[in-house]
């Protein structure tokens, strides 16, 4: 895995708001068909990063290369376009719209219609839009089952099928990575067992690579290939689940100092609780 | 005893100058849902278009069919380099600043009218047809009878272009949620400037509309003042709210005008504004996360 080419390179980058730096040196890389996990604690930079990532956010230094073209300088809508597609933490979805309108909204950076179609030309929009509906409810809404609330408003489901939801239209983009900022974040156990599966299945099944930020240990040390832990906007360690757990700084990053063995072992038992279908 | 057939007349009257208003409240609404800009200086912009017509129709002696496209097309303009040159280098400023800065908008457009077409109130070409409208045995003022029959088909225009359009659609989502807008790769900035051009539009029509019925002058702004209590009645980022509040305000207006006086026309639009705000805070039609000015 490491031989290959990134998909997605991340060089160095420093993020600063005035004199706070948010990241300051950030290097690491995801590799195609991975599942690559960022962690940290709270304010350790994971949000802005994913910001800088999608193109939210211009880093102060450093550059950001997808797929071997350096996109530092695009814009979010073009990143999004070019196959980055992503989740939000707080939910992001468009309110007031249904499950389906949502998701719909994710095909529209594809869209070949313009103005003069869609009013002139009717043909060919109307055969896009039933080549996306088949396209949409086939796949996207059986796979990740929200088949039965498919018409229902967003603001009316619970905080983990919205989840769902917004994972499903960033589908919609066939994305080749899918940034996930914390997808099982506040989910009960049934439901992050059910976003651990999702989450494999979109790698085995469609291929795309995944790039997630979480909090919830056991679920990144069993899914993931690669781990990045960032602290006070740094990478502190970076590797394989087993290496990022055993190494001291990353226990300290999350414990604080004390007693350091014995911390280290709860931390074990923490990534080894069942968590799931990804065992 | 009360005279119904006047009544049913002023009413008809009241609603079809509603459509006006509803028009023109549409212009509003469109600016504050994508941008969430309140443009208290959507009055000005209707006078800017009456007096572009003027200049296109009266000066340049142009031809009806080539004068209001071209008004309506340099109002586009003008609404894209609004949005750019005030609106855009604002992008995350608070609130109150960029209502500051759309106040200050009003009075400049107001100076340059008078700069470049002094203060005195013209009159517009007469393009409407002028014979007498009748339903049943009421009688209708014909400018304000084909005044409504033209707002009303640009409103639906506008609600169709909108449903149906992707940049309709866009606009839509951005209003509901400017991160997941970027995300999905909507260009937000773009559609802010299409809100901005597509509100200076709609804008220039009612002006072109107004102008003919009243002719235009520099203090033609005022009906921007009975367009923001549209607004407010109807909800601020409610399309709905604005046709609704439209037809509702222009039948007060109406109303009030042939019982009560003209000169208590606004003092009832305005009673009617406090009784809507202590019942609904947010108008008829309004979400609950339009921001407190």
């Amino acid at each position: 895995m490491e031989t290959s080419t990134p998909l997605l390179q991340v060089d160095g980058v420093t993020l600063a708001f005035g004199g706070v730096r948010a990241l300051s040196g950030v290097s690491f890389a995801v590799q195609p068909g991975s599942i690559t996990a960022v962690i940290g604690p709270n304010g350790a930079g994971k949000t802005s990063l994913f910001n800088t990532i999608s193109g939210f956010y211009r880093p102060t230094e450093g550059s950001i290369r997808f797929r071997g073209q350096d996109i530092t300088r695009i814009h979010a809508p073009q990143r999004a376009r070019m196959g980055l597609g992503r989740s939000f933490q707080n939910i992001a979805l468009f309110r007031g719209m249904t499950v389906l309108d949502n998701i719909k909204l994710g095909r529209h950076a594809h869209l070949k219609t313009n103005v003069f179609d869609a009013l002139f030309y009717l043909g060919r929009a109307r055969r896009e839009e039933a080549e996306l509906r088949r396209d949409i409810e086939e796949r996207i809404i059986d796979f990740l089952e929200i088949d039965h609330i498919r018409h229902a408003p967003v603001s009316a489901l619970s905080y983990g099928l919205q989840k769902r939801v917004e994972m499903a239209r960033a589908l919609a983009m066939q994305p080749e990575v899918l940034m996930l900022d914390e997808p099982v974040a506040g989910m009960n156990r049934e439901e992050t067992e059910d976003m651990a599966r999702f989450i494999l299945d979109v790698r085995a099944e469609w291929g795309v690579t995944v790039l997630m930020v979480e909090h919830d240990m056991g679920m990144v040390m069993d899914l993931s290939d690669h781990v990045v832990v960032l602290n006070f906007g740094q990478v502190i360690a970076q590797g394989v689940p087993a290496q990022v757990q055993a190494d001291p700084e990353v226990t300290r990053a999350y414990l604080g100092s004390g007693n350091v063995d014995e911390l280290r072992a709860k931390l074990h038992a923490a990534a080894h609780a069942p968590a799931g279908a990804a065992a | 005893m009360m005279d119904w057939a006047y009544l049913f007349e002023i009413s008809l009257t009241g609603i079809a100058s509603g459509g006006l208003y509803a028009l023109a409240a549409l212009a509003f609404v469109l600016v504050y849902k994508a941008t969430r800009v309140v443009n208290i200086a959507i009055g000005e912009m209707l006078m800017a278009g009456g007096y572009l017509f003027f200049t296109f129709a009266a000066m340049w002696a142009l031809p009806l069919w080539l004068a209001i496209p071209a008004a309506v097309l340099a109002s586009g303009l003008l609404g894209a380099v609004i949005e750019r040159t005030m609106i855009r280098p604002l992008l995350g400023e608070p609130p109150i600043s960029v209502f500051m800065v759309t106040v200050g908008l009003s009075s400049v457009l107001i100076g340059l009218v008078e700069m470049i077409w002094t203060a005195d109130q013209r009159r517009l070409p007469e393009f409407m047809p002028t014979d007498p409208i009748m339903v049943g045995d009421a009688f209708l003022a014909p400018k304000v009878f084909w005044g409504a029959v033209v707002a009303a088909l640009f409103i639906a225009a506008v609600l169709l272009v909108f449903r149906y359009w992707r940049g309709g659609v866009a606009l839509r989502a951005t209003a509901s949620d400017q991160a997941a807008a970027y995300s999905v790769g909507i260009n937000v900035p773009r559609v802010f400037s299409l809100a901005w051009v597509a509100s200076a539009m709609l804008a220039a029509i009612s002006g072109v509309i107004v102008g003919s019925i009243g002719g235009i002058s520099s203090s033609m702004g005022v009906f921007g003042l009975s367009v923001l209590v549209v607004v407010i009645v109807g909800g601020l980022d409610s399309v709905l709210g604005a046709l609704v509040g439209g037809v509702l305000i222009g039948l007060v207006e109406a109303l009030a005008g042939a019982y009560l006086g003209g000169e208590y026309k606004l003092l009832a639009t305005f009673v009617v504004l406090v009784a809507i705000l202590m019942l609904r805070p947010y108008g008829l039609y309004g979400t609950r996360e339009i921001e407190r000015l």
